[in-house]
């Protein structure tokens, strides 16, 4: 293990080891503080920060993180680096990265060739020495096309979930927030439910339900019931119309062991969707989603900050194709990001490091009540990632889930950025809205009722 | 919004008590559902901050002895940031708890994230779980403050209990504040996993489970964990006495 100095104001600052560098350089959050990883002064942050910026980008590749033989992640880390890709930035130290990264000999052609190239570390170290506006200003510059029925991705647009969870997965219920949601344009992305009860029969009644709605309708998006992995397996086996299978990963093979994953599983999963040819402009059938802290909690971290760990877990997306990939960055709670300061950081990386690395990134804009954090602070977080050009944001009715007790976006949220911000929905979805009379040719959410209207018709 | 629509929203209203058919202003939240969600979420931030009336909740907990005991977690900052620490007791609070006549079941309350849940449940819970515990010995009612669950554990263990009831105050939601949650846990002693536990969650007035249903959950559990000697995943609830 490598032995790190930095002399800062007189005070000399010494760090063993890639690890500790990494975790003293990070942005304050509780989870660091929490795991005993972060800088004891900001002073010393700023001095790892230092020997950040010096080190080259190949140190990560020297001195793994997690061993090669104790972790599959770290093999698939390592197995999967592209040197070709990597040629370009491989003299680079990290903060050369960042200086590269801003210029504009970083286009967007520079940026999609260099992903393959690049390991979750060299994004997450490269993210440590960025303010928040510089993490927009790249990831902006990030184009990541995916699609099934719907195309999401593209330039002057922004995906969304619509998320009509129920506590006891009523589906009267789901289809009343379901049709709620349509209304205000949300749904492009995925309509997707977070069964109250996780099982299998209760999923497969979900997935019709919502495959019968999407087709009445017409409507060109894909839905997706968020149980997990094995279920979906065992669904697809029993012959439900399943479009897209979701799992919740994390950055080391323990902590994907306490989700009930490895990526064998998750590969198995990926080839059974794959065989059913539901896609129509496209085949992108996986849904991940991930948050900084989950690794901590399940205390499979191996001393490793939780921003990093965050970053290896979209190697493990990346390895599947994903149509989306979900931060869920306020969920887990305080004691891993204790406030809007904290959230809004994490949310703006996250978005950061999935785009650079080659994911179609998007984000649960969320907190939970016992946060230090407001409906202010996630106006401010879904702004700004609008403008990094999320994938995806998610919207539930009110903001308010009632079945997961947490808030996340309202749907008015999403159409306050499409028509704000000039921004519309995937391009076949778009079609559909105006077709129904939701939207104007522009995008704009009409005030006129007629489109609801239609909507509710149909419904009775 | 035109009638039509609106009556039509009314009755997918009835099927959800998801905030939907708000109407908007553009696409503007209309002030009056943009005022429910503010009181809603400040509802719910004071059923986390807010401080548990210790002396009322000891009267309604009469004629059970009472024992207060705080975490080591000093203050709420302090709890919400460190989850270790609210699962242990501070220093010196353990002496309150020793030289007791050993008893089969002790009930703790910790304040957990709703000290609403707490101050409105928790003793009317405990009275009538304990109804129907004849027969067996009740230790002193503990109240623990900046407390997660796991800090029954250590005070089972002072107690000499064999087993603890520990309720506590849930996350509280933007439409239930105070859910109330109950763990019942055999061989009380520091380090058990939460897969060592049997849990109760939503106890609450507002379409949740009753004081009579908890108690008699908790009563079932109780006897047969007495019994068979294991709380958590190895025993599954089975008491449908009111369902």
């Amino acid at each position: 293990m490598s032995v790190y100095h930095c002399t800062l104001g007189g005070e000399v600052f010494r760090f063993s080891g890639l690890a500790e560098v990494m975790a003293k350089a990070t942005p304050a959050r509780s989870g660091d503080a929490l795991a005993g990883l972060i800088a004891q002064s900001d002073v010393e942050r700023v001095a790892a920060q230092m020997v950040l910026a010096d080190l080259p980008l190949k140190a990560f590749l020297e001195e793994l993180l997690i061993p090669y033989d104790e972790d599959e992640v770290t093999r698939l880390i390592v197995d999967s680096h592209d040197a070709a890709a990597f040629a370009p930035v491989s003299h680079m130290t990290v903060g050369q990265f960042r200086d590269w990264l801003l210029s504009d000999a970083a286009t967007p052609k520079a940026l999609k060739a260099l992903a393959p190239g690049l390991m979750p570390e060299m994004a997450a170290a490269v993210s440590k020495i960025m303010r928040n506006r510089d993490l927009i200003a790249v990831a902006r510059k990030i184009t990541v096309v995916t699609a099934f029925r719907s195309t999401l991705g593209l330039e002057g647009r922004i995906g969304s979930r619509l998320q009509p969870n129920h506590p006891a997965d009523d589906l009267k219920g789901i289809v009343a927030s379901t049709l709620d949601g349509l209304s205000y344009a949300v749904g492009d992305a995925v309509i997707g439910i977070n069964p109250a009860t996780d099982n299998i029969p209760t999923a497969m009644t979900l997935i019709s339900m919502l495959d019968d709605l999407r087709a009445r309708y017409d409507i060109p998006t894909q839905s997706c019931v968020l149980t997990h992995v094995t279920n979906s397996i065992e669904i697809i086996n029993r012959g439900a119309p399943l479009d897209i299978v979701f799992q919740s990963v994390a950055g080391t093979e323990a902590a994907n062991e306490g989700f009930g994953v490895n990526l064998s599983i998750l590969k198995e999963s990926h080839d059974a969707a794959l065989s059913l040819k539901r896609g129509t402009v496209g085949q992108n059938v996986m849904y991940f989603e991930t948050g900084q802290g989950s690794a901590l909690s399940a205390n499979a971290h191996h001393g490793i900050d939780q921003q990093t760990v965050e970053a290896r877990a979209y190697a493990v997306c990346r390895a599947f194709d994903p149509l989306i990939v979900n931060t869920v960055v306020g969920f887990i709670g305080p004691e891993y990001l204790y406030d809007g300061k904290e959230i809004i950081r994490a949310g703006l990386e996250d978005v950061f490091c999935g785009k650079l690395l080659g994911l179609p990134m998007g984000c649960d804009v969320c907190y939970t009540n016992h946060a230090e954090a407001d409906q202010n602070d996630m106006d401010v977080l879904m702004t700004l990632l609008a403008n990094a050009r999320a994938q995806f944001l998610i919207g539930v009715p009110g903001a308010d889930d009632i079945m997961l007790n947490y808030q996340s976006l309202s749907f008015h949220d999403i159409a306050y950025l499409r028509n704000s911000l000039g921004l519309k929905a995937a391009p076949e979805f778009e079609s559909w809205l105006e077709a129904m009379g939701l939207v104007s040719e522009t995008g704009h959410l009409l005030q006129s009722d007629l489109g609801a209207a239609r909507l509710l018709e149909a419904a009775q | 919004m035109s009638n039509v629509v609106n009556d039509k929203w009314a009755k997918l209203r009835a099927a959800t008590p998801a905030r939907i058919g708000l109407g908007r202003n553009g696409a503007g939240l209309p002030t009056g559902a943009n005022l429910e969600f503010q009181f809603a979420h400040a509802r719910a931030r004071d059923a986390v901050h807010s401080g548990l009336d210790l002396d009322a909740l000891e009267i309604e907990l009469a004629p059970f002895e009472v024992i207060r005991v705080t975490s080591a977690a000093p203050d709420r900052a302090s709890y919400l940031r460190r989850p270790d620490l609210g699962r242990k007791l501070g220093e010196g609070e353990m002496d309150k708890l020793n030289a007791r006549p050993p008893c089969d079941v002790a009930f703790v309350i910790a304040d957990g994230l709703s000290s609403a849940a707490v101050q409105s449940h928790a003793a009317a819970v405990v009275h009538a779980a304990a109804a129907k515990l004849e027969g067996l010995t009740l230790g002193p009612v503990v109240v623990a403050t900046q407390a997660r669950v796991a800090i029954g554990d250590e005070i089972g263990a002072a107690l000499g209990a064999r087993l603890v009831v520990l309720l506590v105050g849930e996350r509280p939601g933007l439409t239930v504040a105070d859910s109330l949650g109950a763990y019942l846990t055999y061989g009380p002693k520091p380090g058990l996993k939460d897969s060592a536990r049997n849990c109760l969650s939503n106890i609450h007035g507002k379409g949740g489970m009753s004081y009579d249903q908890a108690a008699d959950k908790i009563a079932w559990l109780t006897r047969e964990a007495l019994r068979r000697g294991i709380t958590g995943t190895g025993l599954k609830e089975e008491s449908n006495t009111l369902e």
